[in-house]
């Protein structure tokens, strides 16, 4: 008797146990070398971000010490006023990252505030928030951030202008994509089902909806970070980056100015570019592992799995003759 | 019919959104152009009057009167294509400097893209033919590229060929010394050797883009059943590579051209800064950096309606290729 019972337990619980750890895994990234690699890299950069601020010292500390190569003293060399790039950098990234994770946030607010609504409530909303989209989209985004940033004065040109401009002209790519998606999603039966059973609308959206587009709304994000911290890195170095915040593209503006160029100083402006270069990779890394999540046909090798069943080249070949006759 | 009349309307749309927003940007935001050169004459020292002001608001062009008559003045200026006088460049129109500094960025940005483009289309093509190969392998590496700013890899090639390697001029659009604008043969040729550098910044930072998404839409389609039936018919690789799958996986990519050409266009401008090519990314760079009001707003139309010219191009193109669009509007 008590075996019996056991081993209907055993039996009756392994299914529901085995399912549950299959569809948990299969909402997470599947754990593959890039993903990993992504993670570190980006996870060393932000952890530096945070941290190395509190370690180094002043960025603006001037010193004699001008135009010196990488050594003992000086990691990264100086600048032209003897300034220590290292120290230079670890401040730029935060800078960089704050303004990354702001406009990131921001935008995909902004692109499923106009692409899921509209979508789900249809009509002639849907139709104008689909217009407006397309409009934003073919708007240039740097020459209008440029011409914008120019016309706010030096002192009112905050930080948090800054993000909201660049979200302004980032978002519309993302909330087209989240519209077409959104609507396949509406018109599912189980959305149906919910909608019939008298589920309220938010509730259909947050709860129904939702779920569904979080790995493309992950991605986005994770592109819309990168973005960010390019167009920042774009606008400083032309001298029209926020004031008061110090960021990878403001020491690139310094070097590029100071003729770092003409002096070989390599070490100044090399660093910087390729945190940005890294830190974009880490993303591009991740943002792949989600891919893989949204496209399963991207997850496993359909064409070299059908290759690898067997069929030799030979075997192709004959085939392929006996098919001619 | 319908689908072009859409079209038509969108574009339509977008030209006045386009044009409402260069007029509106000036007037919205906190800045004042009068109010900021008043400021930097008085920083400059040079003596200030009642009527420095007003000499100045009419020389910038803010017409006086309620903010829709100035609107109606602005569209009536625009049409008889009077875009004010550029400051920078004193008594010449804006349009005339404009109109100088159009081709290189029209030459140098259209050129990169279309190479980068069909390289990148290409390459991507047979990644996702070959699943795993060393090609496939490469596309992270071209990724990372794409993670790059543009003009730090300006300032690297500059770096490295200008300096290390002296192979390549450093700045400019052509040699000034031994050419003069024309067509003929040694103009062009400087011009191309001068353009190199900014091109191969475009291309090597665009590239990755195409070939990761071409990629991957060719992995999706080959899972599709008809290449299983081409490939079952036995009908030849490469047949079954170009017609079957590559036509069908090109589609995507080929709407994200026209999207991807106004971040080109943003990413040329810091570009042409770093090597002073004579484009228009200089030209705005100088507007702004000269409080050239007038030169920055007629940039930034005329980047506004080249990028909507190109989407109309690749819009009607895209419609001839895929039947399906115009019969699904």
């Amino acid at each position: 008797m008590d075996t019996s019972i056991a081993v209907t337990n055993k039996a009756g619980d392994k299914p529901t146990r085995v399912r549950r750890e299959s569809s948990l895994s299969r909402l997470l990234p599947s754990r593959s070398a890039k993903l990993i690699v992504g993670l570190i890299i980006a996870g060393v950069i932000i952890l530096w971000g945070i941290v190395g601020p509190l370690l180094v010292g002043d960025p603006h500390a001037i010193s004699t010490d001008a135009f010196a190569p990488p050594g003992p003293n000086h990691w990264l060399g100086t600048t032209q006023t003897g300034q220590d790039v290292w120290t230079q950098v670890a401040y730029g990234t935060r800078g960089s990252l704050i303004i990354g994770f702001v406009v990131g946030i921001l935008a995909t607010v902004l692109s499923a505030f106009f692409g899921v609504l509209g979508a789900y409530i249809g009509g002639a909303v849907d139709e104008g928030f689909a217009l407006f989209t397309n409009v934003a989209l073919v708007i240039p985004g740097l020459p209008l951030v440029i011409v914008i940033g120019n016309y706010v004065p030096q002192n009112q040109r905050g930080l948090f202008l800054i993000a909201v401009v660049l979200a302004i002209t980032s978002w519309a790519g993302s909330a087209r994509v989240l519209r077409s998606v959104t609507l396949s999603l509406r018109n599912r039966d189980y959305v149906s089902a919910s909608r019939v059973s008298g589920e309220k609308t938010w509730r259909v959206l947050v709860v129904e909806i939702l779920p569904n587009l979080i790995p493309v709304m992950a991605s986005q994000f994770v592109f819309a970070i990168i973005f960010a911290i390019l167009g920042e890195a774009g606008l400083s170095f032309l001298g029209l980056g926020a004031s008061n915040t110090f960021t990878l593209g403001t020491i690139l503006f310094q070097a590029y100015n100071d003729l770092a160029l003409t002096q070989g100083a390599w070490w100044w402006f090399v660093p910087p570019g390729l945190v940005i270069a890294l830190f974009g990779c880490a993303l591009s890394l991740i943002n792949f592992s989600i891919d893989e999540i949204i496209n399963p046909k991207l997850r496993n090798q359909t064409r070299a799995a059908r290759k690898a069943w067997g069929l030799t080249a030979e075997q192709i070949k004959r085939l392929e003759k006996e098919d001619v006759k | 019919m319908r689908f072009y009349l859409q079209k038509i309307a969108f574009y339509v749309v977008a030209l006045w959104a386009a044009v409402t927003l260069n007029f509106l940007i000036p007037r919205l935001m906190p800045g004042n152009p009068v109010d900021i050169m008043i400021s930097k004459m008085a920083a400059a020292g040079q003596p200030i009057t009642a009527g420095t002001r007003h000499a100045l608001a009419i020389e910038l062009g803010g017409s006086s009167g309620s903010i829709l008559q100035q609107y109606g003045d602005y569209i009536v200026n625009l049409l008889h294509g009077n875009l004010g006088i550029s400051l920078t460049n004193y008594p010449e129109q804006v349009t005339t400097v404009i109109g100088q500094a159009l081709p290189w960025t029209i030459a140098l940005v259209g050129l990169a893209t279309v190479i980068s483009f069909i390289l990148g289309i290409g390459l991507g093509m047979l990644a996702g033919w070959k699943r795993g190969s060393w090609l496939d392998n490469l596309i992270p590496v071209t990724t990372m590229f794409q993670a790059v700013p543009y003009f730090w890899l300006a300032l690297i090639l500059v770096l490295v060929l200008t300096r290390v390697v002296p192979i390549f001029p450093f700045a400019g659009g052509y040699d000034v010394t031994s050419t003069t604008p024309g067509f003929s043969l040694s103009f062009i040729g400087s011009a191309i050797y001068y353009g190199f550098l900014p091109a191969l910044t475009i291309v090597i930072s665009s590239i990755g883009g195409w070939m990761l998404g071409m990629r991957n839409m060719m992995v999706s389609t080959l899972s599709e059943d008809y290449i299983v039936t081409a490939e079952a018919k036995g009908l030849n690789p490469r047949r079954v590579r170009m017609t079957y799958a590559a036509r069908n996986a090109v589609l995507p990519s080929l709407s994200g051209f026209a999207i991807s050409l106004g971040f080109v266009v943003a990413g040329s401008i810091v570009t042409e800064q770093v090597f002073s090519y004579p484009g228009i990314g200089q030209l705005l760079f100088t507007a702004v950096s000269n409080d050239d009001y007038a030169l920055m707003q007629g940039v930034f139309l005329v980047i506004s309606l080249s990028v909507l010219a190109a989407n109309l191009v690749v819009d009607v193109l895209y419609g001839l290729i895929d039947p399906r669009t115009r019969a699904r509007s």
